[in-house]
C-alpha cells in the first residue's frame, strides 16, 4: 500500500494550485493514501484549503515562525521528519519543489525522481529528458522511499470536496541559521497567473522594445490572459523573468497559447507542449512555430495584433 | 588557500537535436558533439570572476564521467580553472551518489563557495547542489543569478517562479546557477597550451567510497510525442472565427 506525503506550497496565505496537481498525480497510484503537509508561519488558511482538496485524508500542519519562508534549508529537515512511515514523498516541480525536494530525498538517502509527467505504477514513472526530446519511463526501487516531484504542467487541480482532518504536529527537526531571507520582489499585475492560466499571450524578441510589449499586455487584457515571454525576450529586457516560457522558464499547459513573433526555438516549445491550442503570429512563414502551431498566421505582428483586438469588440 | 569548487559536467552539446536510439533503450550519443554543461560553465565563469576580483585564490573544477571528460575539464583550465580532478567511470550514476563524492572532495578541498550548474541539459534532474549542501549541513541556493561575496557570507538572488528572491546564507556554501548570472568568457589559444600543462587528477569512484550504478532502473526511452500539424489562416478575420467556432475567445 503506498502511503504519499505532498509538500503543500503556498505564499503565506494560500495554497498554491500546484499542490492540487500534485494531488492528482499522487492519485494515479493506485490504493494510495495521500497526505498534505503545510509548513508556515500561520497555517490555518492553507491547511484548510488543503483539507478541502478532493482525495486528501490528512493534513499535517507544522507552525513556526521559522517557516515563514520557504528556504530549504529549514524545510528540508522537517520534511525528512515527517516522513517516516510514509512510501512516497511528493512535491510540485516549480521552483519551489525543485529547490526544496533533492534536500529532503539526500536526507533521506536516495535519489529523486525529478518532473514525473506520468505514473505507470507505484514505482514506476515517466519523466521528460534532454528539454522533452525524449520521455525515460523509470522504476525506483521498492524497498526505498520515492522522493519526487511532479510536473504541475502534467495534472490537471484535484477538485475541491474533500474534508480531511486537520492534525498539528511537531517534526522535533533542529533548525539551522545559516540561510536568512532578504526579500522578493515580483509584478503584481492583477493579470491571471502565467502557471495556472487557461489563456496565455507571449511575446518575442520580434517585437523589438519593452515599450512594444504593451501590445503584447494589452490583447492580454482583452483576452483576460496572462502574459508570457520568449527567453529572447527576456534577455533582451523588455520584460522581466518571471514571464519566461520554457525549459529553462515556467512549463505551462493553457487551453489556448498565443506565440507572438516568437520564432519557437526547441527550449521555448518544451515549456508549451502541453498547451491545448497553440496560434502563432510571426511575419516568417519558415519559422519553427508554425510547425507545432494549431493555428497560424503569417504577417506583421504590429499590423495584425491591434486588428485582433478590436475585431475581439 | 581561498578555494572556489566548480561542478562540470560532460554533456550532448545544447546544440545537437537529440535522437532516441531506434530499441528505445536511451538517446544516441555516438558520433555527436559533446560539450560543457551550459550552465556548469556559468558557474565556472562565475568562480573566475569571484578570482579576478581578488576574493579567491584557486579554482578547482571537477567532473565525474568516462575519460573523454577530459576533453571539458582541458577547456575548464582553458577558460582559467586552476587545476582539475576527474572522477573516472564509464558507469550512470545516481545523484545522491554524484553529490557523495562532490562532499568527499569538499571535506579533502575545504572549498569556501561550490558552483553548479542548476540543471544538466541531458538527464535534466537539478539535484547535485542541494544534495550536496543536504550531505555537507550547509546553506544551498538555486539558480542564482547574481551572486555578490563580502564578509563571509554571500548575498544571492534566486530566480523563483514569483519574480526575484534574495537570500543572505553564510559560507561555505552550495549555489547552483542560472542563465542570466553571466556569460561565459570564449577561450584563446594561447589558453588551451597553456591549460595542457594544468594538473590534472585521475580518480576512481571506489576513491571515495561510493558505488557505482544508476538510481533506478531505466525501463525505456521513447520519443516525446508529435503534434498534429495544424492550418494557416490568411488572415484576422479567419482567426477570429476558427477560435469563435473552437469556443477559445
Amino acid at each position: 500500500m503506498s502511503k504519499i506525503l505532498i509538500v503543500a506550497e503556498h505564499d503565506g496565505a494560500k495554497l498554491n494550485v500546484s499542490t492540487a496537481k500534485s494531488v492528482t498525480c499522487a492519485a494515479k497510484i493506485a490504493g494510495a493514501t495521500i497526505d498534505v503537509a503545510v509548513l508556515a508561519a500561520d497555517a490555518a488558511a492553507i491547511a484548510a484549503e488543503a483539507a478541502a482538496l478532493a482525495g486528501v485524508s490528512k493534513v499535517l500542519v507544522v507552525e513556526n515562525a521559522a517557516n515563514k519562508e520557504p528556504l530549504a534549508a529549514i524545510l528540508a529537515p522537517q520534511i525528512a521528519k515527517l516522513a517516516a512511515g510514509y512510501t512516497h514523498v511528493f512535491g510540485p516541480s516549480t521552483t519551489f519543489g525543485k529547490d526544496i525536494m533533492p534536500r529532503v530525498a539526500a536526507l533521506l538517502g536516495v535519489s529523486q525522481v525529478s518532473d514525473i509527467m506520468a505514473v505507470d505504477g507505484s514505482h514506476t514513472f515517466k519523466r521528460p529528458i534532454y528539454a522533452g526530446n525524449a520521455i525515460l519511463t523509470v522504476e525506483a526501487p521498492a524497498g526505498a522511499p520515492v522522493v519526487a516531484t511532479v510536473r504541475v504542467a502534467s495534472f490537471e487541480a484535484a477538485a475541491a470536496g474533500g474534508s480531511a482532518a486537520i492534525e498539528k504536529v511537531d517534526p522535533g527537526a533542529a533548525l539551522p541559521s545559516h540561510t536568512r531571507f532578504v526579500s522578493r520582489s515580483g509584478a503584481t499585475t492583477g493579470r491571471p497567473d502565467l502557471q495556472s492560466a487557461a489563456k496565455v499571450v507571449s511575446g518575442g524578441r520580434a517585437l523589438g522594445s519593452a515599450e512594444n510589449f504593451k501590445l503584447i499586455y494589452s490583447l492580454a487584457d482583452k483576452l483576460g490572459a496572462a502574459v508570457g515571454a520568449s527567453r529572447a525576450a527576456v534577455d533582451a529586457g523588455y520584460v522581466p523573468n518571471d514571464l519566461q516560457v520554457g525549459q529553462t522558464g515556467k512549463i505551462i499547459a493553457p487551453q489556448v497559447y498565443f506565440a507572438i513573433g516568437i520564432s519557437g526555438a526547441i527550449q521555448h516549445m518544451t515549456g508549451i507542449k502541453d498547451a491545448r491550442t497553440i496560434v502563432a503570429i510571426n511575419k516568417d512563414g519558415e519559422a519553427p512555430i508554425f510547425e507545432s502551431a494549431d493555428i497560424g498566421l503569417v504577417g506583421d505582428l504590429f499590423t495584425i495584433v491591434p486588428e485582433f483586438e478590436k475585431a475581439l469588440g | 588557500m581561498r578555494r572556489i569548487m566548480v561542478g562540470v559536467k560532460r554533456v550532448v552539446d545544447y546544440n545537437v537535436r537529440v535522437r532516441v536510439k531506434p530499441d528505445n533503450t536511451g538517446v544516441i550519443t555516438e558520433g555527436v558533439k559533446m560539450s560543457i554543461n551550459p550552465f556548469d560553465e556559468i558557474a565556472l565563469e562565475q568562480a573566475l570572476r569571484i578570482k579576478e576580483q581578488g576574493l579567491a585564490d584557486e579554482v578547482l573544477a571537477v567532473s565525474i564521467g568516462p575519460s573523454d571528460t577530459q576533453q571539458q575539464l582541458r577547456t575548464a583550465l582553458a577558460m582559467g580553472a586552476d587545476r582539475a580532478i576527474l572522477v573516472q567511470t564509464d558507469a550512470a550514476m545516481a545523484p545522491l551518489s554524484l553529490a557523495r563524492i562532490f562532499q568527499k572532495i569538499a571535506e579533502a578541498e575545504q572549498p569556501f563557495l561550490t558552483l553548479l550548474g542548476k540543471q544538466a541539459i541531458d538527464d535534466d534532474n537539478g539535484q547535485t547542489a542541494q544534495m550536496l549542501a543536504a550531505l555537507l549541513d550547509r546553506p544551498q541556493a538555486t539558480s542564482c543569478s547574481k551572486i555578490d561575496i563580502a564578509d563571509g557570507k554571500a548575498t544571492v538572488t534566486r530566480e523563483v517562479d514569483s519574480g526575484l528572491e534574495t537570500l543572505e546564507v553564510d559560507l561555505p556554501a552550495v549555489l547552483s546557477v542560472d542563465l542570466r548570472l553571466n556569460e561565459p568568457r570564449y577561450v584563446k589559444l594561447p589558453d588551451i597550451m597553456k591549460a595542457k600543462k594544468k594538473p590534472l587528477d585521475v580518480k576512481s569512484v571506489a576513491d571515495y567510497g561510493v558505488t557505482e550504478g544508476a538510481a533506478f532502473r531505466t525501463v525505456k526511452v521513447d520519443p516525446p510525442p508529435s503534434r498534429q500539424k495544424g492550418i494557416i489562416v490568411k488572415d484576422v478575420a479567419e482567426l477570429v472565427g476558427v477560435l469563435k467556432q473552437k469556443g477559445l475567445v
